[in-house]
C-alpha cells in the first residue's frame, strides 16, 4: 500500500517535468532567447521618457569634476589656508614641492566622461520621440556639462585635443586617424565660451534650480572661464608658452576676453534674479549660513547638492566639527591656518597682524579670548571657529595652556587634560588645555588654534557616521560674479565699476567704508578673492591664472616675524609657503592685574617641516607617458 | 613508486633551476658618471632640482630615466648597457639646451658600453666669478661678481641674489636657517655684490656652518649657485 502511493507520487512528479519541458519547447527559440535584460535599458527606450533621460543626465552631472570640495576636505590643507590635523596628512606639510603630474585632469576616464557626453548629445540629437522643449534642455545640459569639463581640463593642463563627437574604432589595424592633436590654449577657452553663449537662452531662466544647469549657471561659467584666460594673457610669463600655443595666450586677446567676462556677469547682474544672502542680521552668522541655507537661497548659482537619507550625503561635519562637542569621537581635522586668519583685514579696511605682541615686543594682555579678534572682517567669524566662539550652540574650548610669571608654560597632552598641583599657590587639580586644545601634534586639536566654519552643517545629527551632512557644494555664487566683474572692470581700466561691483559684496562683510575707485588695485582684487573664497577651491586656480603662484609658494622657508606686526599683508605676491598658528594662553600670576588674561602666541605646527614650492612646471600639469606614448601627436607640456 | 618519488623531486629542482635562470637579469653594473660644465667650470644647482633625461628605443613604451644633477653638479647614474639619448627638457636649470633645426630640444646620443664618464656642456645664462665666503664677527660675509653669458634675445635678468647658509651640506632656498637676499632691481653693479648674514644660535652647538650664494634668474625655477663652502668660527 505504502510502495503504490510512492510510485504514484514520482508518476505525477515525471508527468509534471515533462509537461513543462514540452510547453516550454513549444515556444519558437527566438521567444525564448530574445530577453529585454531588466539591468539596463536600452538606448531608445530611454529617450521615449523624460524622467528616464532624466536619470542619465544625473550620472553626468554626478562625474563633474572638482579639486578641493567638501568631499576632500584634505585638499584644502596642500596649500597655505589650512592644517591637516589628522596623522594621516601631515605629509601635506612635509613636502618641499608639488610633483608635475598634481592635478592632473586627462586621463582615460576624462576622455570616456566626454565621450559619454557626446554620446548622449548625439542620440539626443536623433531621437523624435520626447517634446521638443524637454530634449533642448537636455541636450543644453549635457552641453553645459561638456564645457565644464573642457574647462577643468584647459585650466590644469593647458590645451587638450577638442573632441566633440563620439569617435569610433574600425578595426583596421591603423589607429592613426583617432589621434588629435592638442588644440591651442585659447581655442579651449574659446570652445567653452562659445558653447556657455550658445546654450544660456535654452536653459531655464530660473533662480530656483540650483543643482541643474540655468542660464546663470552658463553665464556664470563663461564670466570665470573668460576671466580666467584674460588674465593668462595679461599676466603670460615667456617660459609658459608653447610654439604651437597649446599652452600660453597672447597678451593682445586680454582685452577681449576681460570684456567678455564682464559683459557674461552683466548679464547676470542686470537679470535681478539673484542677489547677496543677507538673512540674518548677524553678519558672521549670515555668511556661515549662505553655505548651509538650502531653502530659497538667492546667492546660489549652481551647486553639488546631497540629501539625508540617501547615499548621496558627506562627512565634512564629521571630519572637522569641534572635537570637544563632536557627536563622534572624532573632527576638527581641517585647521585654518594664521596665514589666512590675518588676511581679513580691520573695519576701517587696513591690514594688520593678529596684536599678540606691540611695538616693542612685549605681550599684550587680552580679558576676553575673542578681543584679539574683534574689529575685523565680518567673513573672518564666518569661514574660521575662532577660539571662544561657539558651534551649535556650544563655546569651542580652545587654549593652549597657562603662561606663569616667569615665562614657563604648564599645559597637557590630551584634550582638556587636568593636572594636580602644577600651579604656583594651587595644590588642586586644574585643567591645563582645553579640550579642543591645541596640542602639538594630536591629531583633531586645534594645531593652528582655529577650526574651520565654513560649510560646518549646523543641523543636528550632521556630526554623526550614522546620519551625515546634506550642506551642498556651492560651485557658482553671486559674490563671485560681482567681483568677477570688478576684476574684469578693474582689468579694462574701468576703477569707477569695478569699485561699484565691490562694495556690496564688502558692504556685506560690514566693511561698510566703501573703497575708492582709486584704491582699487590689483593687490585689493587679489586680496578680495582670497578672504571671500576661502575653502572654496578657487585658491589654486586664481594663483596660477596671475601666474603668482610661483611667488606666493616659492620654497622659502618662513618665521614667526612673518606674522608679527607684518607690513606686507595686502600684498599679493606675499610668501605663504608655511601655515602658521596662534596659541591662546592664560596669564597665570596671582596679585598681578593680568592674572588670567590671555596672551597669544604664533607658533609654527611641529609637522610643518617643509615650505612649499610651486614650481614653473606646476602651472600646467604633465601629461602622462601612456598618453604622450599612444599618441605621438602630442606634445608635453613645458618646463617638466 | 620510489622511482616515481625521486623522478618527480628531480623535475622540481629542475624547474626551480631553471626558473631562476629565466627570470632573473644581472643588476644594471655600468656606472654613467659626470658633471654639468660650462667651459670645463661644473654648474652649482640646488640638490634633487635638476635632472636630465635619458631615453632608450626598443623596449616596448617609451619612458624616461631621469638622472638627478648633485648640489656641485655632479651627475651618475647606473644603467645597462645599451644605446641612450640624453636631454634637457626645456627650461630645466639655470642654462639653455641647444635646440634643433625644429626648435625642440636636441638630444645627444649616448653609447653605454661599460662605465662611462662625461661631462655635459651646457650655456647658463650667468655665471657666479670670484665669490668669496668669509666669516667676521658672528657674521658670514659674502662677496661675488655676476658675468652674464647668454646676452642675446634669450638672455634674463637677475630676479635675487642671495646668500644662504645652513647647519647641514645642503645649502638653499628651502633648507637654510638665515638668508639675506638683493633684488635685482636693487642691484647697481654686477661686479660688486656683497651680502652679509648673522649667524643664529645653532641648537645643538656646532662651530660651522655651510654657506653658499645663489642666483635666482626672473622666470626660471632653478638657480645657479657658487660651491658650498664650510666655514668654521
Amino acid at each position: 500500500m505504502k510502495k503504490t502511493n510512492q510510485m504514484k507520487k514520482i508518476i505525477y512528479a515525471f508527468a509534471a517535468i515533462a509537461f513543462l519541458s514540452f510547453a516550454q519547447s513549444c515556444k519558437k527559440d527566438s521567444e525564448f532567447l530574445d530577453k529585454q535584460p531588466t539591468s539596463t535599458l536600452p538606448i531608445d527606450a530611454v529617450w521615449k521618457d523624460p524622467n528616464l533621460v532624466l536619470t542619465v543626465v544625473g550620472d553626468l552631472y554626478d562625474r563633474y569634476p572638482d579639486y578641493q570640495t567638501i568631499e576632500a576636505w584634505w585638499a584644502f590643507t596642500d596649500f597655505d589656508e589650512g592644517f591637516a590635523s589628522a596623522s594621516g596628512d601631515y605629509f601635506r606639510h612635509q613636502n618641499l614641492e608639488y610633483g608635475y603630474d598634481a592635478w592632473r585632469y586627462w586621463d582615460m576616464g576624462v576622455y570616456a566622461y566626454i565621450r559619454d557626453l557626446n554620446m548622449f548629445i548625439k542620440r539626443g540629437q536623433e531621437s523624435t520621440a520626447l517634446k521638443a522643449e524637454d530634449r533642448d534642455r537636455f541636450l543644453a545640459e549635457a552641453r553645459f556639462i561638456r564645457a565644464g569639463v573642457y574647462f577643468e581640463m584647459v585650466k590644469r593642463m593647458g590645451g587638450v585635443p577638442l573632441i566633440t563627437v563620439p569617435l569610433d574604432y574600425n578595426y583596421s589595424g591603423d589607429p592613426s586617424y583617432l589621434q588629435y592633436p592638442r588644440a591651442k590654449e585659447t581655442e579651449i577657452y574659446d570652445f567653452v565660451i562659445s558653447e556657455l553663449e550658445a546654450v544660456k537662452t535654452i536653459l531655464p531662466d530660473n533662480a530656483s534650480v540650483q543643482s541643474r544647469a540655468t542660464k546663470a549657471a552658463a553665464l556664470a561659467m563663461e564670466s570665470r572661464a573668460a576671466l580666467y584666460a584674460g588674465s593668462i594673457a595679461k599676466y603670460s610669463n615667456s617660459q609658459l608658452t608653447l610654439p604651437g600655443g597649446e599652452v600660453g595666450i597672447s597678451s593682445s586677446l586680454a582685452n577681449g576676453y576681460f570684456t567678455k567676462a564682464l559683459n557674461a556677469a552683466k548679464e547676470i547682474i542686470d537679470g535681478g534674479k539673484y542677489s547677496l544672502y543677507k538673512k540674518n542680521p548677524n553678519l558672521s552668522e549670515n555668511f556661515a549660513a549662505l553655505f548651509t541655507d538650502k531653502g530659497s537661497n538667492p546667492e546660489v548659482i549652481f551647486a553639488k547638492d546631497f540629501k539625508l537619507k540617501t547615499n548621496k550625503v558627506h562627512g565634512f561635519t564629521i571630519d572637522n566639527q569641534p572635537r570637544s562637542s563632536a557627536e563622534e569621537a572624532q573632527g576638527g581635522r581641517l585647521n585654518p591656518s594664521l596665514n589666512l586668519v590675518q588676511s581679513f583685514e580691520k573695519l576701517d579696511n587696513t591690514y594688520a597682524s593678529l596684536a599678540s605682541v606691540d611695538g616693542s615686543g612685549n605681550p599684550i594682555y587680552y580679558s576676553g579670548i575673542t578681543d584679539i579678534f574683534a574689529g575685523r572682517d565680518a567673513r573672518l567669524a564666518g569661514t574660521v571657529i575662532l577660539p571662544g566662539t561657539q558651534f551649535k550652540s556650544k563655546t569651542v574650548d580652545i587654549w593652549a595652556g597657562y603662561q606663569l610669571a616667569d615665562g614657563s608654560i604648564v599645559t597637557g597632552d590630551n584634550f582638556g587634560q587636568n593636572k594636580t598641583n602644577v600651579l604656583p599657590g594651587n595644590t588642586g587639580s586644574v585643567q591645563v588645555v582645553g579640550a579642543d586644545g591645541p596640542v602639538d601634534g594630536l591629531e583633531f586639536s586645534a594645531q593652528s588654534g582655529f577650526y574651520v566654519r565654513k560649510y560646518l552643517d549646523p543641523a543636528t545629527g550632521s556630526g554623526q557616521i550614522g546620519t551625515r551632512s546634506e550642506v551642498w557644494w556651492v560651485r557658482y555664487r553671486y559674490a563671485e560674479v560681482l567681483l568677477n566683474a570688478a576684476e574684469a572692470a578693474f582689468e579694462l581700466g574701468d576703477l569707477a565699476t569695478a569699485a561699484n561691483y565691490i562694495k556690496p559684496v564688502r558692504d556685506r562683510a560690514g566693511l561698510t567704508t566703501a573703497l575708492t575707485p582709486a584704491q582699487i588695485t590689483f593687490d585689493r582684487i587679489v586680496h578680495e578673492r582670497k578672504v571671500e573664497f576661502a575653502f572654496e577651491g578657487q585658491e589654486l586656480w586664481d594663483m596660477k591664472r596671475w601666474r603668482l603662484a610661483d611667488k606666493v609658494w616659492n620654497g622659502s622657508n618662513m618665521s614667526a616675524n612673518d606674522f608679527i606686526n607684518a607690513t606686507n599683508i595686502g600684498s599679493a605676491t606675499r610668501t605663504s609657503t608655511q601655515v602658521f598658528g596662534l596659541w591662546p594662553y592664560k596669564y597665570y600670576n596671582p596679585g598681578n592685574a593680568n592674572h588670567l588674561k590671555y596672551v597669544f602666541k604664533v607658533i609654527k605646527p611641529s609637522r610643518v617641516t617643509a615650505a612649499h614650492r610651486f614650481r614653473i612646471g606646476n602651472y600646467y600639469s604633465s601629461i602622462g607617458q601612456d598618453v604622450l606614448n599612444g599618441n605621438p601627436k602630442i606634445v608635453r607640456n613645458p618646463n617638466q | 613508486m620510489k622511482n616515481k618519488f625521486y623522478f618527480v623531486i628531480g623535475a622540481l629542482i629542475a624547474v626551480l633551476f631553471s626558473s631562476c635562470k629565466k627570470d632573473n637579469y644581472d643588476a644594471p653594473e655600468a656606472d654613467f658618471t659626470g658633471r654639468i660644465v660650462y667651459k670645463g667650470e661644473a654648474i652649482n644647482v640646488q640638490y634633487g632640482q635638476v635632472f636630465f633625461e635619458l631615453w632608450q628605443s626598443g623596449f616596448g613604451n617609451y619612458s624616461a630615466l631621469n638622472v638627478n644633477v648633485a648640489q656641485d653638479g655632479n651627475y651618475s647614474a647606473k644603467l645597462f648597457d645599451g644605446n641612450y639619448k640624453l636631454v634637457f627638457s626645456p627650461n630645466q636649470g639655470p642654462f639653455l639646451w641647444k635646440k634643433n633645426a625644429a626648435g625642440r630640444q636636441d638630444t645627444i646620443a649616448v653609447n653605454i658600453n661599460g662605465s662611462k664618464t662625461m661631462d655635459i656642456e651646457v650655456v647658463p645664462y650667468y655665471m657666479i666669478r670670484g665669490a668669496s665666503l668669509t666669516t667676521a664677527a658672528g657674521k658670514v660675509n659674502g662677496f661675488c661678481k655676476l658675468e652674464k653669458i647668454i646676452t642675446n634675445a634669450d638672455g634674463k635678468d637677475i630676479e635675487s641674489v642671495a646668500l644662504y647658509i645652513n647647519k647641514t651640506q645642503f645649502v638653499d632656498g628651502s633648507n637654510n636657517i638665515a638668508t639675506q637676499q638683493i633684488n635685482g632691481a636693487a642691484i647697481a653693479d654686477l661686479n660688486n655684490l656683497n651680502m652679509s648674514v648673522t649667524i643664529p644660535t645653532l641648537v645643538p652647538t656646532q662651530n660651522y656652518v655651510f654657506a653658499r650664494i645663489g642666483v635666482k634668474i626672473a622666470g626660471v625655477d632653478d638657480l645657479i649657485f657658487t660651491p658650498v663652502t664650510k666655514i668654521s668660527f
